[in-house]
């Protein structure tokens, strides 16, 4: 029996985390072996304690440790706006941005008719229910500027209809960009939605 | 193998972490898929979205392995898609019946040539749907299921024309359907290239070729159900009409 096993399973388990592969997985193990107290040990804790508390929030899909997120909880946070995004790293970009300060809702997807993704295999259903229950006053559909994104957005601003205010988020020149760089449909839909200075 | 072509993306699927593969209707080669490496990057990623044009250089050691792509954006009609409902959901239902029909790796040009020009008028709403009714008329045809319009299969004659049999896809005059005019389906005027094509119409001649996609041509390929797409494009353009 080799000696390594249990250090090549951990390599070849660290291997499939996004971004590493075999080299760099068996880089970061070599480094976790030798600051074992200091990394590997907390580490390893860490890990055997979010395996067991991790969860999807019931009510918005973000991920946490309890049933229903701290955003959901905030009562800070029911400004009466809920934020549609599509996925949980889409959510943490919003956060970081740091410029809304109401609730969330991760659909975990777009729809996709080719790849048979419908409304009920994402959070739609569970959208709609929120804006009836929650007094929502506007729904923000913060969805990728992509055909899926769109696509989905305007699902569900039909479902959403005449019940709540629906907004989107803007697109066009992002801060630092040169027009000399940008896209031809960028640069359009910019120009559709110029403000007066 | 390779060979260097122009096409018309359908789709994306991940692939690993960096990869894609990209389902493609290519002009020369018909519905051809591939992997595109490094499609995920921030660079690449934005461009392939569907109904892109494209050229691609795609190269295999053997024929029937899925190959490699390179590819070049030409054209992206993603904004013109995304200016609008109709429009979005046109491009949908587009690259979803395409995905829907069409065989891996068999040539179908003067689809490809058709489909080219109706995607380049996206975003043009006002003669979008009826284009897109033409171009619907078209895949029929090239599936094998395309409609006879002409004369009647009846009496022959070529005036008159207002029903659609759904058994064969031949036009009817009023006196050829005698008492079978129940059972045969509406010819709108349109589905022949004639009258106003409002919108109320052409989604009545959408009702028609639809009728032939399910119940004609989506047996034959395992009795799958049409994109979902295909009916937000008709819902939304009842809700315009």
């Amino acid at each position: 029996m080799s000696s390594t096993r249990d250090i090549d399973a951990l390599i070849e388990m660290m291997a499939k985390l996004p971004g590493l592969g075999p080299r760099s997985a068996r880089r970061a193990v070599l480094h976790l072996i030798r600051k074992r107290a200091l990394l590997l040990t907390p580490l390893a804790d860490l890990m055997q304690t979010v395996a067991v508390t991790a969860r999807e929030c019931r009510r918005c899909g973000n991920v946490g440790t309890a049933d229903i997120c701290d955003f959901c909880t905030s009562e800070k946070r029911a400004t009466g706006e809920i934020c549609v995004v599509e996925d949980v790293a889409d959510l943490w970009a919003m956060e970081r941005a740091g410029a809304f300060k109401g609730r969330y809702h991760v659909l975990g997807g777009t729809l996709s008719a080719l790849d048979a993704v419908g409304p009920e295999d994402l959070r739609i259903p569970q959208l709609l229910d929120r804006v009836m229950d929650e007094n929502v006053s506007e729904v923000i559909l913060a969805l990728n500027a992509t055909v899926d994104g769109q696509t989905t957005a305007h699902y569900i601003a039909d479902q959403l209809e005449g019940r709540v205010r629906l907004t989107s988020l803007a697109q066009g020149v992002p801060i630092g960009g040169e027009l000399d760089y940008l896209d031809d449909g960028t640069i359009s839909a910019a120009l559709r939605a110029r403000k007066d200075v | 193998m390779d060979w260097r072509d122009t096409g018309i993306l359908l789709r994306t699927r991940k692939h690993g972490e960096t990869s894609v593969i990209l389902d493609v209707f290519t002009q020369g080669h018909g519905r051809h898929a591939g992997v595109l490496r490094g499609g995920t990057s921030r660079k690449i990623a934005p461009s392939l979205q569907p109904g892109a044009q494209l050229d691609l250089t795609w190269r295999a050691r053997l024929e029937d392995h899925i190959g490699s792509y390179t590819v070049e954006p030409l054209r992206s009609r993603a904004a013109a898609a995304l200016s609008g409902r109709l429009a979005l959901a046109g491009l949908n239902t587009v690259t979803g019946l395409l995905a829907f029909c069409l065989p891996e790796r068999q040539p179908h040009d003067a689809l490809y040539l058709k489909t080219e020009r109706l995607l380049d008028l996206l975003g043009q709403d006002e003669i979008w749907p009826l284009a897109y009714l033409r171009w619907e008329l078209a895949l029929l045809d090239d599936m094998g299921f395309g409609l006879d319009l002409s004369e009647c299969a009846v009496t022959g004659v070529r005036e008159g024309l207002v029903y659609v049999s759904p058994r064969t896809g031949r036009a009817v005059s009023r006196e050829g359907a005698g008492e079978w005019a129940d059972k045969l389906l509406p010819l709108p005027p349109c589905l022949r290239g004639e009258g106003e094509a409002e919108d109320a119409e052409v989604s009545r001649a959408l009702g028609v070729t639809g009728y032939f996609l399910e119940r004609h041509l989506a047996p034959e390929l395992g009795d799958k159900p049409l994109p979902d797409a295909r009916e937000r494009f008709v819902t939304a353009l009842n809700r315009r009409a």
